[in-house]
């Protein structure tokens, strides 16, 4: 297949249902081009597991072909399919040392004596932790094992890695370290990395793309950026990042403007999921997009009452109420010149139209 | 270098010098004295419950394997005279005038039978030469009489011929010290001979040692059985959902429901020649003679085995439980054929299991009595029959109670090689 060409992995209308009655992934499509760092981000339940399970061929696809590198691997056992793994759990076997786990793959694959020493000391030095060879797993921290469940899947140089939620079990601080290091690793060794996550955070910083889940299927496939500036849908909009949203009615619909009546202040939105005036819709506004005092050039501006003011160092997070909502978040920069408002204030509050999204209406539910 | 910054935030305090460590255990020491005591009062009832009933009952079997009061009791003076004895020649005259005297109180006293049985089996004949010598004693003449013509000797080698042997008289004196190691020797097929040193029993005497090993390769054969049968169950049922592998886990445990008693029977049903499985046999022309499948060994290990498969099972299943499908997985991920992860990740992560149900149903087997009473016949009789025959019918408590101690034995053996081997702390049994 000719589109097949600068695609290294690929799903092609992939259907899987567990139980004959309720698909939980639904017609997932999705390209990664060799060397990419792919995430899928999504609530729980919502497939991600599964789709690596079926790339890693410990599920078969219901319905719909799995491409790596070309061929088709629907038939292919999981053994050879030369992908590395790294699970939720780490699976390091609790029965062998450190060495024997990295070892293992080097084993099965038959290299000599020397070279599987050699390797899987250069897979130690690599997550800087030499000492610990001898070891067995439950000797070692959480974030050790995490380092080292790593360094197996990649020891064997898979071309293709994928990796459930590698650092769900993670304190924060050492959560950052690991992205910051699984980064590096997947830019240094030139892999290709499919990762599984439900922190946004995580996913926003690490990947060359993300997919975005929800019910079995990808609301958004596009780069962080891209997601977070420009989210398809509510459901993203409202998944990726702090997010205003308000309901209301397309009362005018223009090329790149719209009127939105929302309990009756006419809002100046940018249209993106509607059509036609008459039809419901979410906004969306991010916060840090909205200014109290607002300058002069922002179209829309509205009253609105200071219900509560958290110190966040940085920035003052500012809850307002506005048409009839009372959960609509400020977000007030530290800045040189700081604001003078206090709780109950009247302030006026206001966003330009290019920042005020109209999405759909349906899948507010998030 | 990348880490510093998490690790020295991270540690703060120095470690503790010696004195202090010291005061600190003090004080974990006394914190927990309270505690403890607490929890020994709460099983006192059981250790007194376990002392009376289980450890006691071992104290005097064993003590009952090498105890043997009876001869020296019975013919005291006998036993005296023989201390000079030296097993080369005939005793004196004397002797057998002691001897003569004692037998003759002892069949007015009724209490002859018992010391013949003992000696008997020490000697065989010896029960009919005691009885038959003291009935003519006591009747023929008057004992003194013989006695005072220093005839005794003489009177006795003609009531019968054995008394010219010496052997009569080594077997009492080979039985006359109240400890005696001779059922652990009779129970190894071993014996004190005419000159009180330990020998072989005679070779159609000879049962125990070959019952011995018949019923550890018994027992071997039904653990390996079990195994073979119940680490693919076990390994199911840890890998079902939960809905279905309750209805498993329930057959499993059937048989627990059922009296043992009923399951036995319900084997000679099936398995008898005119039985069920016999029956279909015939019928599908499979077989032209009806095949002999109960009262032999064949029966006892088919029934012992489908008896003691659930304690197998259980602790293999309760290991399984907990090896999550991941590794095999992660295995597979990594390269490895099935075959080769499960020999290699999974199969020793079972090895406790397979440790305690093995270690379990050995255990149990070798012990078992009921089932090869009832379907063993002749060649499926384990050590445990035997040791019921010697309690209920030879009476021979001393030979039951040194089998049942070399039984003990066994298993403690076991238990320690078991525990160089794998560790007993290794051991899962729930
Ligand atoms: N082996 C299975 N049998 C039946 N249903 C399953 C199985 N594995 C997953 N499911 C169902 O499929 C859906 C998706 O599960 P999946 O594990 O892919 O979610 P996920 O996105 O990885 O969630 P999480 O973030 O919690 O890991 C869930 O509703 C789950 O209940
Ligand atoms: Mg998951």
């Amino acid at each position: 297949m000719s589109t097949l060409d600068n695609s290294y992995v690929r799903f092609q209308n992939v259907r899987k249902t567990y139980d004959g009655e309720i698909l939980v992934v639904k017609d997932f499509n999705l390209d990664i081009a060799q060397g990419e760092f792919v995430t899928m981000l999504g609530p729980s339940g919502s497939g991600k597991t599964t789709c690596l399970m079926m790339l890693a061929g410990f599920e078969s696809a219901t319905q719909g072909e799995i491409y790596i590198d070309g061929t088709p691997v629907n038939n292919l056992a999981p053994h050879k399919r030369d992908i590395g793994m790294v699970f939720q759990n780490y699976a390091l076997f609790p029965h062998l040392t450190i060495a024997e786990n990295l070892s293992f793959p080097l084993k099965v694959r038959k290299l000599s004596k020397s070279d599987i020493e050699q390797k899987v000391k250069r897979a130690l030095d690599m997550i800087e932790l030499p000492q610990v060879a001898g070891r067995r797993p439950g000797q070692l921290s959480g974030g050790q094992q995490q380092r080292v469940a790593l360094a197996r899947a990649l020891v064997f140089e898979p071309k293709l890695v994928l990796m459930d939620e590698p650092l769900g079990a993670l304190d924060k601080q050492l959560r950052e370290q690991m992205q910051y290091e699984i980064k590096h690793l997947h830019e240094r060794l030139g892999i290709t990395v499919l990762y599984v996550t439900h922190d946004q955070t995580e996913a926003l910083t690490m990947s060359d793309r993300i997919a975005v889940f929800n019910q079995g299927v990808v609301q958004q496939l596009a780069s962080p950026t891209e997601l977070y500036e420009q989210p398809a849908n509510s459901f993203v909009a409202q998944f990726i990042g702090e997010n205003n949203k308000l309901s209301g009615k397309v009362e005018k619909i223009g090329n790149d403007r719209c009127v939105v009546s929302v309990e009756g202040c006419n809002v100046q939105a940018l249209p993106v999921n509607v059509y036609q005036s008459g039809e419901a819709t979410t906004l969306s506004i991010r916060p840090e997009r909205i200014q109290i005092n607002p300058e002069n050039d922002f179209d829309n501006r509205f009253d609105a009452r200071v219900l509560e003011l958290i110190y966040h160092g940085d920035h003052m997070r500012t809850r307002v109420e506005l048409m009839n909502h009372d959960q609509f978040i400020v977000k007030v920069p530290n800045g040189s010149r700081p604001l003078e408002i206090r709780k109950g204030d009247l302030v006026q509050v206001g966003w330009l139209s290019r920042d005020c999204r109209a999405l759909d209406a349906s899948s507010g539910q998030a | 270098m990348k880490y510093e910054a998490i690790t020295t935030s991270t540690l703060v305090e120095p470690p503790l010098d010696i004195d202090a460590r010291k005061r600190l255990k003090q004080q974990l020491r006394q914190a927990e004295r309270w505690n403890r005591s607490k929890a020994f009062l709460l099983v006192v009832p059981l250790l007194l419950f376990v002392g009376i009933t289980f450890v006691m009952p071992i104290i005097e079997m064993l003590h009952r394997s090498v105890y043997d009061p009876l001869v020296a009791d019975s013919l005291p003076r006998t036993v005296a005279a023989l201390k000079q004895w030296d097993r080369q020649q005939l005793p004196e005259e004397a002797i057998y005038a002691v001897l003569a005297e004692e037998l003759v109180s002892l069949q007015e006293q009724h209490e002859l039978s018992k010391v013949a049985g003992r000696l008997n089996s020490e000697y065989s004949g010896m029960r009919s030469l005691l009885s038959k010598s003291a009935r003519r004693l006591s009747r023929k003449d008057t004992i003194t009489r013989l006695i005072d013509t220093g005839s005794v000797r003489t009177a006795m080698i003609d009531i019968d011929q054995r008394w010219s042997d010496i052997a009569p008289w080594a077997a009492i004196k080979n039985l006359s010290s109240r400890y005696t190691l001779s059922y652990y020797l009779a129970a190894l097929d071993m014996r004190y001979d005419e000159n009180g040193e330990i020998s072989a029993q005679p070779e159609q005497r000879q049962i125990y040692k070959t019952l011995l090993l018949k019923t550890f390769a018994i027992s071997a054969l039904i653990t390996a059985l079990c195994l073979i049968l119940g680490y693919p169950l076990a390994h199911l049922l840890a890998t079902l959902p939960e809905s279905r592998s309750n209805l498993l886990m329930i057959m499993v445990l059937l048989p627990f429901w059922t009296s043992l008693l009923v399951r036995t029977t319900s084997w000679i049903v099936l398995l008898q020649t005119e039985g069920v499985i016999n029956d279909v046999l015939i019928h599908l022309g499979l077989i032209s003679e009806r095949l002999r499948m109960i009262h032999n060994m064949f029966g006892t290990v088919i029934a012992m085995t489908h008896i003691l498969l659930p304690f197998m099972v259980l602790p293999l299943y309760s290991v399984m439980k907990n090896i999550s499908p991941s590794y095999m997985r992660a295995a597979r991920s990594l390269g490895a054929k099935p075959g080769y992860a499960f020999i290699h990740i999974y199969l020793p992560q079972t090895l406790p299991g397979i440790g305690a149900g093995a270690i379990l149903t050995f255990i149990l087997s070798i012990g078992f009595y009921i089932t090869p009473a009832l379907v063993g016949g002749r060649s499926g009789q384990m050590i445990s029959n035997f040791i019921a025959y010697h309690m209920q019918t030879s009476l021979n408590w001393g030979l039951a109670a040194a089998l049942g101690g070399i039984l003990l034995a066994m298993v403690l053996l076991l238990y320690s090689v078991y525990n160089r081997l794998v560790g007993i702390n290794n051991l899962k049994v729930g």
